[in-house]
């Protein structure tokens, strides 16, 4: 049967499975929503803003690990999803982009609403497509959906003109595809699987350091059996929490910039590195030169750049996390003699890393006249559901939110890790609610952050999501006051907030609800009239001014040169 | 060090921009830059001149390597591989010096394919090496203009890349 190219396409994403999209309908992608009026299989949720509609794809994607998807028209349209695009690219969240564009003909005349969008986000997408025929059309949308979700997923955007939305054509699907050009290495080779099993257990003060990648292989599980069975102490990074249950013995938490003191201990002490699915990002290897003067490193990634980019790696893995964690694990039981010699050998390391958790755990010091945001923070987790999704924006409340939380779960904490994107959270709580309507959803996000896509309140109201916001207030940008507070001399340079927003207002004015509480024993009561509540709540907190997020690296430090108190 | 890299890439819309933006998004340099289709069309072969140390040079491969419309990558400087590139020259030819341009050229057998009374072009092609030999010697007698393709490169031996 012919169709025209608007239809095609959501022909295509129906056969992805793709049941919700977000988007913002203009001139170029017109032909698209008269074709979703009546298409009744994908549900369409409009944002407010383009932006969010791409973090809230990217939200769903993080939430449901399936591929996200947002539709933006030429333009403007078009360059509002950049910043979602790179937050994705950063993280590595796979996502399909389709961006309307002016008419073939008019392409490259400055025609009305034109941009070229493919070159504009060439460095942050994994690929992109301009499509020239509508016969190419469901081709190129096979291959964006399989790009975008295998190897190291990311965005991959499609770019369709307005006469390709309308020409006709016969639409069949491929059911497979295969690009000579791409063909990511998936599985792990075995022989260096050996040696990375047979090097950690010859080790003495072995400790893996695991990222996000984890997480997106859908390893978790594998992840934990393999610790467990070598008793090994385990980091993750920001985007890595949830992939081991952090309230386990051998968790060490997060590392890093405002990790733990016993992780980035023993960082710095290890003589086994084994880093999975992470790419020692500068604020987790702090300076380079002292990262892990001791250990050997292993790398397993399944993108090969990834690998020596940063730091020289000892034995190097390719492959997916998953199979290679996998093939791991059948490795070590193959051998419980070492396994057990091992954990003989690795106990004084073991009672070692106690001490340092004893020494200087997460802390913070209580108050009752004013609250604390790290107390807010354990209320939060204690009062939530156990499979609750949280979400946050970017600054202190997100580093509160990684060091106090305790994830114990993958996908139960998205955060804009690499980009570190201000407005990220609420958007992408409203992502996560549509995939899981059931489920606790929480973005918490601070006064600054909150206010950059605050305009979702009417999207999340109109479409019945809700999401609980949790405003941490301190009326500042407080992250970057907490710099210039250690770093330049307090001179609080453009980071007061000032104008006092009146959030309960503010969410009655979207058809919200808003609760605020200024002191510590009205935090309890009030987490629980917000969770209470049907639909979407904002839940502001004056939390201490001036409180820092603490223990910290200071930029360009070693890991082992911590701020404690200060 | 210099690196010679040939990189066999999917004829796509845009392939050039993806491959030249990566080495300006991630500081590496490009010295210079060839590219045409191959005997598959469907085929396009960019060969380029880079340089950086042992890390970089591995980067510079991956993320080539990583870029969905490569299909290979290719690292010359091991000596795999033979490299021819061309130049065109323009030189100052008058009076005594007429002589002097048409003995170099006739020792490097390039040719002269266009004279004036004050002037020779030259066409000069060879291993870079050879081109840098001619440019020294014709430089002291007046270069006016200089064209150089950069260097292309193709494996030594019998096995060839289809395309």
């Amino acid at each position: 049967m012919k169709m025209n190219g608007a239809r095609i396409l959501l022909e295509c994403l129906k056969k992805e499975g793709v049941d919700t999209v977000f988007g913002y309908p203009g001139g170029t992608v017109i032909n698209i929503y008269d074709e979703l009026f009546s298409f009744k299989e994908i549900r369409h949720i409009l944002p407010r803003h383009e932006q969010a509609g791409t973090h809230a794809a990217d939200g769903l994607a993080r939430a449901t690990g399936k591929v996200g998807v947002v539709i933006a028209t030429s333009g403007p349209g078009a360059t509002n999803t950049v910043t979602g695009i790179a937050t994705a690219y950063m993280d590595s969240i796979p996502m399909v982009i389709i961006t309307g564009q002016v008419p073939t003909p008019l392409i490259g005349n400055d025609a009305f609403q034109e941009v070229d969008i493919i070159g504009i986000t060439r460095p942050c997408t994994k690929h992109s497509f301009l499509v020239r025929d509508v016969k190419e059309l469901a081709t190129i949308m096979k291959k964006a959906f399989h790009i975008a979700r295998t190897g190291r997923p990311g965005p991959v955007l499609v770019d369709l003109p307005k006469d390709v939305q309308i020409a006709q054509t016969e639409f069949k699907y491929p059911e497979t595809i295969e690009l000579r050009s791409y063909k990511p290495t998936v599985e792990g080779h075995p022989k260096q699987i050996e040696r990375a099993i047979s090097m950690l257990l010859a080790s003495k003060k072995p400790v893996f350091y695991v990222g996000g990648g984890a997480i997106l292989a859908e390893a978790a599980g594998e992840l934990t059996t393999l610790c467990d069975l070598l008793g090994v102490p385990v980091t993750t990074t920001l985007l890595g929490l949830g992939a081991y249950p952090e309230d386990r013995p051998n968790s060490l938490r997060m590392l890093g910039m405002h990790g733990t003191y016993y992780a980035n201990m023993a960082m710095t002490d290890t003589d086994m590195l084994v880093a999975v699915g992470a790419r020692f990002d500068d604020r987790v290897t702090g300076k380079l030169s002292t990262f892990a003067p001791h250990a050997k490193i292993i790398h397993i990634d399944v993108d090969p750049t990834s690998i020596k980019k940063n730091v020289r790696v000892d034995l190097p893995i390719v492959g997916d996390v998953k199979d290679v964690l996998t093939k791991m694990i059948k490795e070590a039981k193959s051998h419980p003699d070492k396994v057990a010699a091992f954990q003989e050998a690795i106990a004084p390391w073991m009672a070692e890393i106690e001490g340092w958790k004893a020494k200087h755990p997460l802390t913070y010091k209580h108050a009752a006249a004013v609250i604390k945001p790290q107390y807010v923070i354990e209320k939060l987790r204690e009062l939530s559901d156990p499979d609750v999704i949280v979400t946050t924006d970017v600054g202190q409340h997100q580093m509160w939110t990684a060091q106090f939380f305790t994830f114990t779960k993958p996908r139960t904490l998205l955060t804009s890790g690499g980009l570190g994107t201000m407005g990220y959270g609420l958007p992408a709580a409203m992502g996560a609610q549509a995939a899981f309507p059931e489920r606790q959803v929480i973005t918490i996000c601070g006064d600054g952050g909150v206010q950059m896509n605050i305009q979702e309140m009417a999207t999340l109201v109109q479409n019945r999501l809700p999401v609980k916001i949790v405003i941490l207030n301190n009326n500042f940008l407080g992250m970057v006051r907490q710099w210039q507070e250690l770093f330049f001399d307090k001179r609080y340079s453009q980071t007061c907030m000032e104008l006092p927003i009146d959030y309960i207002k503010l969410a009655d004015a979207f058809g919200a609800k808003g609760f605020r509480a200024t002191k510590t024993d009205e935090v309890e009561e009030m987490i629980k009239q917000g969770f209470a509540h049907d639909g979407p709540v904002i839940m502001e907190f004056m939390i201490a001014r001036e409180e820092k997020v603490l223990p910290m690296v200071p930029a360009g430090a070693s890991l082992n040169e911590m701020v404690l108190n200060a | 060090m210099k690196h010679t890299i040939s990189v066999l890439v999917e004829n796509e819309f845009g392939v050039l921009a993806r491959v030249s933006s990566l080495f300006s998004g991630r500081g590496f340099n490009i010295d210079s830059l060839s590219v045409a289709p191959t005997n598959d069309e469907t085929i396009s072969r960019i060969t380029l001149e880079t340089r950086g140390d042992e890390q970089i040079l591995e980067q510079i491969n991956k993320q080539l390597n990583k870029l969905i419309d490569v299909i290979k990558v290719i690292d010359f400087t091991d000596g795999s591989g033979i490299e021819r590139e061309m130049a065109l020259v323009k030189v100052t030819a008058e009076d005594e010096s007429r002589a002097e341009v048409l003995r170099i050229v006739d020792i490097f057998r390039a040719k002269i394919i266009d004279v004036t009374p004050r002037s020779y072009t030259i066409e000069t092609t060879g291993a870079p090496a050879k081109i840098n030999a001619i440019l020294e010697l014709l430089r002291p007698l007046g270069l006016k203009e200089l064209v150089r393709t950069g260097p292309v490169a193709i494996g030594r031996g019998a096995k060839g890349w289809k395309g």
